[in-house]
């Protein structure tokens, strides 16, 4: 076990160096400069390249990501040029809020997905089964800022239930997470369908139905447990996806977190907290990747040994 | 003396003296069995099935008495698979069942469903062929074997207790220590073993055996099989034998059931069927047998494929393989009939097999 953790955990090190130099190409290869946009259109040749030099920007490319990199292995992206202080410290204030609207997505997703989940692949065909299947697919297929916008339409404008924008209650929480949710709520759903329909098809549930288990304790009892593994998997793996449509849900709903200070610094070429960001939401998902192979080692107990001989 | 005569000897040697006639513990009557066909074959709707199914399972009737072992046996898509099936209720979906399953006097096809699920277990156990794909790959031995004695109430400490009993008296070996084991770290033959602790759990009246030691090696089915006889013997259960092999049946069987194409062929006790068939299949079965000590070891192998319940020949559903087939058996469908005592037979004629 601990031996998988720290071959995991090397595989990590190389895919956060890997997260990091793309990031440092693709914000240096996209158009624009913070320069330019600190400094407006109006700008004199002499401020650029004063500008450019304390910045640091005028040395060469290889000599900035060197240094780039030697920073970042002590979690030290440089001021932010927006905010003039460590992108870092901004980048994790910002993190609470984006974790709360993902942690009560990923509630609702798991909860909602697997009951429905349960519910139609516990009898694959009949038409609790239909109305699931055929649901969640137009649930995936619906684009999340659309949704966002028309649950504000009919919840915060129309029913005048929930507010539409901002932070701070709970209720302020509902309608990002559930636009956050729905995919993968989905996604959740039609897994473990799949999944439950066919386990209930291995022997083994016959084993469990000869011991005059009701369908209910055969469900919950050995279907259940074996159907979870190639879910967890994708909760875990989706949770990581769940931040880039957190960027947009926290765009719509104007929530103060990590996904729309992205966006902000994107715009405004702040490298530095756009570094620091993605080196960190790297950071995350690789950390739920490897939650969710632990999780799925020890829900199959043959995984598990594998593992350790 | 033919290599007939002594492989009819040999398999009848191994068999035990039939116990004696009692009520039955359960009457199998003209039971029917009908799944689904997913293919539009027009060839399937011969035989009088409903349209659309395929019948499985013809008007299968035999009785077990209490403390016997009835031995099934027919080659594969013969139905015998099905009818143990049915008798446990557990076939797929969309399957029909017609006919009486009579357990202790009761009819099982029109009980409730709730009645039906306690017996499951508790009066009717069932053994898998596979007993690796049977066994739940996630759960340890002692929580499977152990389930349907806590899902009734037991206390932890008792149910631990019985856990060891039970697979001790399977031959499982160090109980205690394998059982906190789980289905992948058990041998093929051990896991059969397991399989069969978890099937007396419950105290079954009636044990059923599917194919019980296909999937083993050789020489662990020998093991298997004489636990199997052992546990029978000593628990008075009555066993209902599954098998393709006739070598596993005549060992341990009291009676047999012979099965073809979804219907009976021949029944009665073992020695007296195996020894001198009053069907030309069981026969054949019995000459297709490689009898090991005899300097003529090549066997008859039956000429021909197996008749499949979806395309059942007219008549005789045996008489395209069959060397004794006369012109009536290709038009009139033998009725199962008594031909001496305790014995049945579906064969217009059995007599000159019983003469000859």
């Amino acid at each position: 076990m601990i031996r998988v953790v720290v071959k995991r955990l090397l595989i990590g090190v190389l895919v956060m160096w890997g997260a990091a130099s793309l990031i440092f190409v693709i914000v240096r290869v996209a158009p624009g400069d913070p320069v330019s946009i600190l400094l407006g259109p109006d700008a004199g040749q002499d401020q650029i390249d004063q500008l450019t030099a304390s910045l640091g920007l005028d040395r060469p490319m290889f000599a900035q990501y060197l240094s780039y990199l030697g920073h970042a292995v002590r979690f030290d992206f440089g001021d932010s040029y927006l905010f003039g202080r460590p992108a870092m410290a901004e980048v994790l204030e910002r993190l609470p809020a984006t974790a709360e609207l993902m942690l009560a997505s990923t509630l609702i997703a798991v909860v909602v997905g697997l009951a429905l989940g349960l519910l139609a692949g516990g009898r694959p065909g009949t038409a609790v089964d239909r109305v699931v299947s055929a649901s969640t697919i137009a649930l995936q297929s619906f684009p999340t800022f659309w949704v966002g916008i028309m649950l504000i339409l009919i919840f915060a404008l129309a029913l005048r239930l929930l507010p539409s924008a901002g932070s701070g209650t709970p209720a302020h929480l509902v309608l990002p997470a559930v636009t956050l949710a729905l995919p993968f709520t989905a996604i959740v759903a039609r897994l473990t369908r799949t999944s439950v329909a066919d386990t209930m098809r291995e022997p083994y549930i016959q084993t469990a139905r000869s011991k005059g288990l009701t369908e209910r304790q055969v469900l919950l009892g050995h279907a259940l447990r074996n159907s979870l593994i190639p879910v967890v998997t994708i909760v875990g793996l989706h949770m990581g996806g769940l931040m880039g449509g957190a960027v947009i849900v926290e765009n719509v709903f104007a929530w103060p977190g990590l996904g729309s200070l992205v966006v902000d610094s994107v715009s405004n070429r702040d490298y530095q907290v756009v570094q620091a960001a993605t080196f960190l939401i790297a950071g995350i998902v690789m950390l739920f990747n490897l939650v969710a192979d632990l999780v799925y080692s020890q829900l199959d107990p043959r995984i598990r040994l594998e593992g350790t001989s | 003396m033919t290599a007939t005569e002594m492989t009819a000897r040999m398999l009848a040697a191994g068999s035990t003296a039939p116990a004696a006639p009692s009520e039955p513990l359960l009457e199998v009557d003209g039971l029917v069995v009908e799944l689904p066909s997913t293919g539009t074959n027009p060839r399937l709707r011969a035989g009088g099935s409903r349209p659309g199914a395929v019948r499985v399972v013809d008007g299968v009737s035999f009785d077990i008495p209490p403390a016997t072992t009835v031995g099934l046996i027919g080659e594969s898509g013969s139905g015998k698979t099905m009818t143990a099936n049915a008798i446990i209720g557990l076939l797929p979906d969309g399957a029909a069942v017609g006919g009486q399953l009579r357990f202790r006097g009761e009819d099982l096809l029109r009980t409730d469903p709730a009645r039906r699920r306690g017996l499951r277990g508790h009066e009717i156990a069932m053994i898998f062929q596979d007993p690796l794909a049977a066994l739940n790959p996630t759960q340890t031995i002692a929580r499977q074997v152990g389930e349907i004695l806590r899902r009734s109430g037991r206390p932890r400490a008792e149910v631990r207790r019985r856990v060891v009993e039970l697979l001790d008296r399977a031959g499982v070996p160090e109980p205690t220590r394998r059982m906190r084991n789980f289905p992948h770290e058990f041998s093929g033959g051990m896991r059969q073993r397991a399989m069969i602790a978890l099937a007396l759990a419950g105290s079954p009246a009636l044990l059923l055996a599917d194919e019980p030691t296909t999937a083993l090696d050789v020489t662990v089915q020998a093991r298997i099989l004489r636990l199997l006889h052992s546990i029978q013997q000593d628990e008075g259960l009555a066993m209902l034998l599954v098998s393709h092999d006739l070598r596993v049946v005549a060992h341990v069987a009291h009676q047999v059931v012979v099965m073809y194409a979804g219907r009976v062929a021949e029944r009665g006790p073992t020695g007296a069927v195996l020894g001198r068939p009053a069907h030309p299949y069981t026969r054949a079965l019995v000459n297709s047998v490689p009898a090991v000590r005899t300097r003529t070891a090549l066997a008859h192998p039956l000429p021909g494929t197996p008749a499949t319940p979806a395309n059942r020949p007219a008549g005789c559903a045996f008489h395209p393989r069959c060397p004794m087939a006369r012109e009536r058996c290709r038009t009139e469908q033998p009725a199962v009939r008594s031909v001496a005592p305790d014995r049945w037979t579906a064969c217009h004629f059995a007599e000159e097999l019983l003469q000859a």
